[in-house]
């Protein structure tokens, strides 16, 4: 199997003042899979997904979609945006305009598609993810994780071709999560190429292709949901999938 | 029923000098309310910027304009300026003067606040789009801006109308004063005018600034959303 290489960080650095964040890291993203990041807290999985959409500028080294420089400093910059969708934590809907005009706003004024044809796609993006009659509230009458839905359906409408997902349930109450990561998952069953950094561990073991384990801004472990989740190599992998079980209570 | 001094009204041509007072104090809040905006918006938007020097010098502007009261400026632009340049001000445009540089001051912070108040995130959203800057502002930041800012500056305006009651102090013949005049010259036949002459102000006022304070609350609820 050989696939296109879509998105390529080659050996970057990055920095806050003059913290390093990410020290000669490196990742690749193929086409079609599904790559789940996970790590500790502050371990910079939010930031690998910024640099991605140059969002977020490096101090060292490289990041390539399709070949082509992601530099949030040039003017290519809006086009790479359009080909890699992203979805943030914070449900970060636009809150004067309706659901319709959210979803509708980027292709049309960005894309400078036909008007009907995005709004028949809308719509049907909305029906998909079971949220057709809300096309014309606004998002102050949404749930957070029907908004959460919102947010993925105005990546999607742009037709990206990558989807980098940055802990998209994390602010959600946990009946919510549910309906937001079975799109995540039917997504997927598509084919969608997606980058996700997650909390949730039985859910990256049931989407991803490929697990990268983040620790202190380089990676740590890499591998199958498999390997990495039954038998993970490392002592830190370890120790961090242990902070997700709990021992039974035994009473004298 | 007691006299309620209303009659004077209706003596000669009063009530129409009491209109023509009233057109005084919209007259000169209305061209100072435009100034105001005409500099506030590009002075709020200049606050916005993160330098030192700008930061320092707005601030040191705001505050004076905070800390002192409007009369002791409509006295400094008034009589200070015939004084010390020897200029012969009308006492309209002083008016207009102080209530500019007091209006400006006013809508410029509350242009900062609406802005700053717009978080991180909706920049980011819009950027994560494939949106442009110029792109971002005007549909995205802007209107949301807009719509925090206009109920916020209505009240503004409403405050300038009422505030315009000062310049009687520097020789203005505006609603109030034309109001003490009429009272003055009746003192004798009609002892009880004070009442009618000054509750007909009152509803002047009332009417003035009533649906401008209603419409701001209208829009307020609108757009609750933003
Ligand atoms: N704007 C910033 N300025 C300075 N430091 C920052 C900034 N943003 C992030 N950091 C630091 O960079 C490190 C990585 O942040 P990042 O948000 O990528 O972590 P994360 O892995 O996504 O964490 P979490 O799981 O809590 O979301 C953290 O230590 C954080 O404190
Ligand atoms: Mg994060």
């Amino acid at each position: 199997m050989h696939k296109e290489e879509i998105i390529k960080i080659s050996h970057i650095t990055k920095r806050y003042e003059e913290n390093a964040i990410l020290e000669d890291f490196s990742l690749s993203v193929y086409e079609g899979e599904v790559v789940v990041i996970v790590g500790p807290s502050g371990c910079g999985k939010s930031t690998i997904l910024r640099i991605m959409n140059g969002l977020e500028p490096i101090q060292k080294g490289e990041v390539t979609y399709r070949g082509e420089k992601v530099d949030g400093k040039l003017g290519s910059i809006t086009r790479i945006r359009e080909k890699v969708g992203m979805v943030f934590q914070s449900y970060e809907l636009f809150p004067h305009k309706t659901i319709l005009q959210n979803i509708m706003l980027a292709p049309v004024l960005v894309q400078k598609r036909d008007k009907k044809e995005v709004k028949e796609e809308a719509l049907q993006l909305l029906n998909r993810v079971g949220l057709l009659e809300k096309k014309d509230s606004y998002p102050r009458q949404l749930s957070g994780g029907q908004k959460q839905r919102v947010a993925i359906v105005r990546a999607l409408c742009m037709h990206p071709e990558v989807l980098l997902f940055d802990e998209v349930t994390a602010a959600l109450d946990p009946e919510m999560v549910r309906e937001v990561l079975e799109v995540l998952l039917s997504l997927a069953k598509e084919g969608k190429t997606m980058v996700i950094v997650t909390h949730e561990m039985s859910f990256a073991k049931a989407v991803a292709d490929r697990v990268i384990f983040l620790d202190g801004g380089h990676l740590e472990e890499e591998g199958t949901p498999a390997e990495f989740f039954e038998h993970p190599k490392t002592e830190r992998a370890k120790q961090f999938l242990n902070t997700f079980t709990y021992d039974k209570v035994e009473r004298e | 029923m007691p006299n309620l001094g209303i009659e004077v009204l209706f003596k000669g041509s009063n009530m129409l000098r009491l209109l023509g007072g009233l057109w005084v104090s919209l007259r000169i809040s209305l061209i100072a309310v435009g100034f105001s905006i005409l500099l506030g918006i590009p002075l709020g938007i200049l606050m916005t910027v993160n330098s030192k020097i700008i930061k320092a010098f707005t601030r040191l502007y705001l505050e004076v304009v905070r800390v002192m009261p409007q009369m002791v400026l409509l006295f400094i632009v008034f009589f200070g300026t015939t004084r010390i340049f020897g200029w012969n001000l009308n006492a309209e445009i002083a008016s207009v003067i102080v209530f500019s540089f007091w209006g400006t001051a006013e809508m410029a912070d509350l242009v900062r606040g609406a802005f700053i108040s717009i978080p991180k995130h909706q920049y980011e959203s819009a950027r994560a789009l494939g949106m442009n800057s110029p792109a971002i502002f005007t549909v995205v930041i802007l209107p949301q801006t807009v719509r925090r800012l206009l109920p916020l500056s209505i009240n503004l305006v409403t405050r300038m109308i009422k505030t315009t009651s000062l310049v009687m102090m520097i020789g203005v013949v505006e609603v109030l004063k034309v109001g003490q005049q009429i009272i003055e010259a009746n003192r004798t036949s009609s002892p009880n005018a004070a009442f009618g002459v000054y509750g007909t102000v009152f509803l002047l006022y009332f009417i003035g600034c009533w649906p401008i304070s209603m419409l701001s609350k209208y829009l307020e609820k609108r757009w609750s959303n933003a």
